[in-house]
């Protein structure tokens, strides 16, 4: 049954649009589960969204912000798996609910940049013309400028926070997937179906959403996916500056900084957070590789 | 015919630097139009930055007028221009020097930093790409792979941390923050503000060695992430040129495989190798904000970092316009190079 079922998803000539979508997902599922780097990495991202999901579960009842100064700047030990920091807080509580904070602002970013960077390379790549030079010269301006200087420039000007702190890694993130969105846009627009579908009648409207957005969507998806680590990389940065999110609440990138004083002598402080800032990194940074490798083998 | 296509290329050469220019001015000016607008986002209020909030209500409408606040965004924003191209980024609040003139008092500090970050990088980087591409799926490729995903995951300001805490808390090896230790400060005359350099003209090798050993660290850590970056891209662009047709006749004619790979295909990889590496150094100068953070390292990326806290709009503005500048202008350059070095991109 099952081989007959793998015969059928493996169909080199599919009968139906089912059975073509579905075999093409089944071979992209076979090139991503035969990778064991990309597993791993969907491993970490899976217990970054359950720490996230269950922190107060996991936490065991500690809570992160409850401060104790008769055991401040505790080493780790059975009580305090990681330690304390120099208000007395638990750090893997911490730890724990910091990766909500780090979920959060991922999330919002790609909210974000995803649909304005579909939204203006679409435009862009299918109308063409003077629509197409200004909004890639815009795109081509935003992409010159400095990350994380300009970043931090927005976040100084709008006040410390995860809101602005996501409003300035966005503005500063969205170019790259205008240029994917155009370019791919480009192509398809001169393909024969896209054709057929505006002599039937069609509307650009409808031949952007209906047809091209979806198409455009999966490299977006990996982009994102890359993308991920240095967004990541990026808020922790604000985070370490202080412009991130802000006292009591728990944040990797804060938490670092606030073990920078003591580092000589207490050191997990500072260290514990920053691994899992690099655990989760590079477990996007190993997800993506395997999306693009089975999303896009040409470019690996 | 030798000719013709001579002045062609002299021709197209020109086109494209003009493009660049072109490019270069639409850029900055969008740079600048970002950073009016961020001056008038700011919850700072520009009059009483200066008047402070103890004036009348008086003095605080001719401030305002003085200002010239009144007026629409676009005239601001003209006159904004003007005294950036000018060089006037204002007054520093934490400093009271003007901004451009504490611009270039920290700058070198950074620029230091990322040239050598750049040369550890590139001295290491682009072996390591060659080999790996060279030898492709053998384990110099996956340790170059790993040595990559290690650089694009860790964050530089807690390896910066990590490498403090071992390499000067633990073993000693190192010295700890800052530029020089502070008995050794202002003892050499300033000339160019590369410590390095200035040691090595006054004849103060106690003071090189002692800037080396401060500088060594985070040069080290800035040189890591160049490393990686540079590595990865030598590594497709060695694999992309080991699979034409050009190298297997060259193999077929006897030339043993390192020759193939050395002397045919690594210098075709040359040009978006130099490409890669602008992009990486204009890219250093930019993210040394945290690392120079971390290593109290005076550089600008400390100076924006302090002016920052201490609410002083103008000069982490300025220090964002002057960063960007080069930033822009490293970018912009790169991409002309490519164009003009790559014979394929000359017709186009």
């Amino acid at each position: 049954m099952s081989e007959s079922l793998a015969q059928w998803l493996m169909s080199e000539a599919p009968v139906s649009r089912r059975q073509a979508v579905l075999g093409n997902a089944y071979r992209g599922f076979l090139a991503f589960v035969s990778n064991p780097a990309a597993l791993a990495g969907l491993f970490i991202v899976a217990v970054l969204i359950l720490m996230a999901t269950f922190a107060p579960l996991l936490a065991g009842g500690i809570s992160p912000i409850e401060q104790n100064l008769a055991s401040r700047l505790a080493p780790p030990s059975a009580a305090h798996w990681f330690g304390t920091d120099e208000l007395g807080r638990d750090i893997y509580a911490r730890t724990l609910y910091g990766a909500r904070v780090t979920l959060t602002i991922v999330m919002l970013v790609s909210v974000v940049v995803a649909p304005v960077g579909l939204a203006v390379g679409t435009l862009a790549g299918y109308l063409g013309g003077w629509i197409d030079a200004v909004l890639m010269r815009i795109t081509d301006i935003f992409l010159a400028f400095p990350r994380l200087v300009l970043a931090l420039a927005f976040a100084a000007a709008l006040g410390p926070g995860i809101e602005n702190a996501v409003i300035a890694i966005s503005l500063t993130a969205w170019p790259p997937y205008a240029r994917i969105a155009r370019s791919e846009t480009v192509t398809i627009a001169k393909s024969d179906f896209i054709l057929a579908v505006v002599m039937q009648g069609a509307s650009t409207w409808r031949v952007l959403f209906k047809h091209i957005v979806p198409l455009c969507l999966s490299s977006v998806i990996v982009r994102l996916t890359l993308d991920m680590a240095g967004i990541i990389l990026t808020a922790a940065g604000l985070g370490f500056l202080g412009l991130g999110a802000q006292p009591p609440s728990a944040e990797w990138g804060a938490m670092v900084s606030a073990g920078r004083d003591v580092i000589l002598d207490q050191w997990w402080v500072a260290t514990i957070p920053g691994i899992a800032i690099f655990i989760v990194s590079l477990g996007f940074n190993l997800l993506g590789d395997g999306l693009r490798d089975v999303f896009d083998p040409k470019s690996s | 015919m030798q000719e013709v296509g001579q002045k062609s290329w002299v021709g197209g050469a020109l086109q494209r630097v003009g493009s660049f220019l072109a490019s270069l001015a639409l850029t900055f000016l969008g740079l600048t139009a970002v950073t009016f607008l961020i001056s008038r986002l700011t919850r700072i209020d520009p009059v009483l930055a200066i008047v402070g909030d103890k004036a009348t209500k008086d003095v605080y409408d001719r401030t305002f007028f003085a200002l010239g606040l009144d007026k629409p965004l676009i005239v601001q924003y003209g006159v904004y221009l003007k005294r950036m191209l000018s060089g006037d980024f204002g007054v520093s609040v934490l400093t009271s020097q003007p901004v451009l003139s504490d611009l270039i008092r920290v700058f070198p500090a950074t620029f230091e930093l990322a040239t050598i970050a750049t040369f550890i990088g590139v001295s290491i980087g682009v072996p390591a790409g060659v080999l790996a591409g060279a030898r492709k799926g053998r384990w110099p490729d996956h340790l170059v792979r790993v040595v990559g995903l290690f650089g694009y995951s860790v964050p530089v300001f807690w390896l910066g941390l990590v490498g403090l805490f071992v390499f000067y808390g633990k073993l000693g090896w190192v010295s700890g923050t800052g530029r020089l230790d502070v008995f050794y400060e202002d003892i050499v005359t300033r000339h160019t503000g590369v410590i390095l350099i200035d040691a090595a003209i006054a004849g103060e090798w106690g003071i090189f060695g002692n800037a080396l050993s401060h500088l060594i660290l985070p040069a080290g850590i800035l040189g890591y992430y160049s490393l990686a970056y540079i590595a990865r891209m030598t590594r497709s662009f060695m694999i992309d040129q080991l699979s034409q047709e050009y190298v297997t006749a060259a193999r077929i004619k006897g030339r043993s495989f390192w020759g193939a790979v050395w002397l045919h295909a690594f210098p075709n990889t040359m040009v978006p190798l130099i490409t890669v590496i602008g992009l990486s150094y204009a890219s250093l100068l930019e993210g040394a904000v945290l690392t120079e953070t971390v290593f109290a390292w005076p550089g600008l990326g400390l100076y924006i970092t302090r002016a920052l806290f201490n609410s002083d709009m103008n000069a982490v503005l300025g220090g964002t316009v002057l960063v960007g500048a080069v930033f822009i202008g490293v970018n912009l350059f790169c991409d002309l190079l490519y164009k003009v070095f790559d014979p394929r991109l000359r017709t186009a």
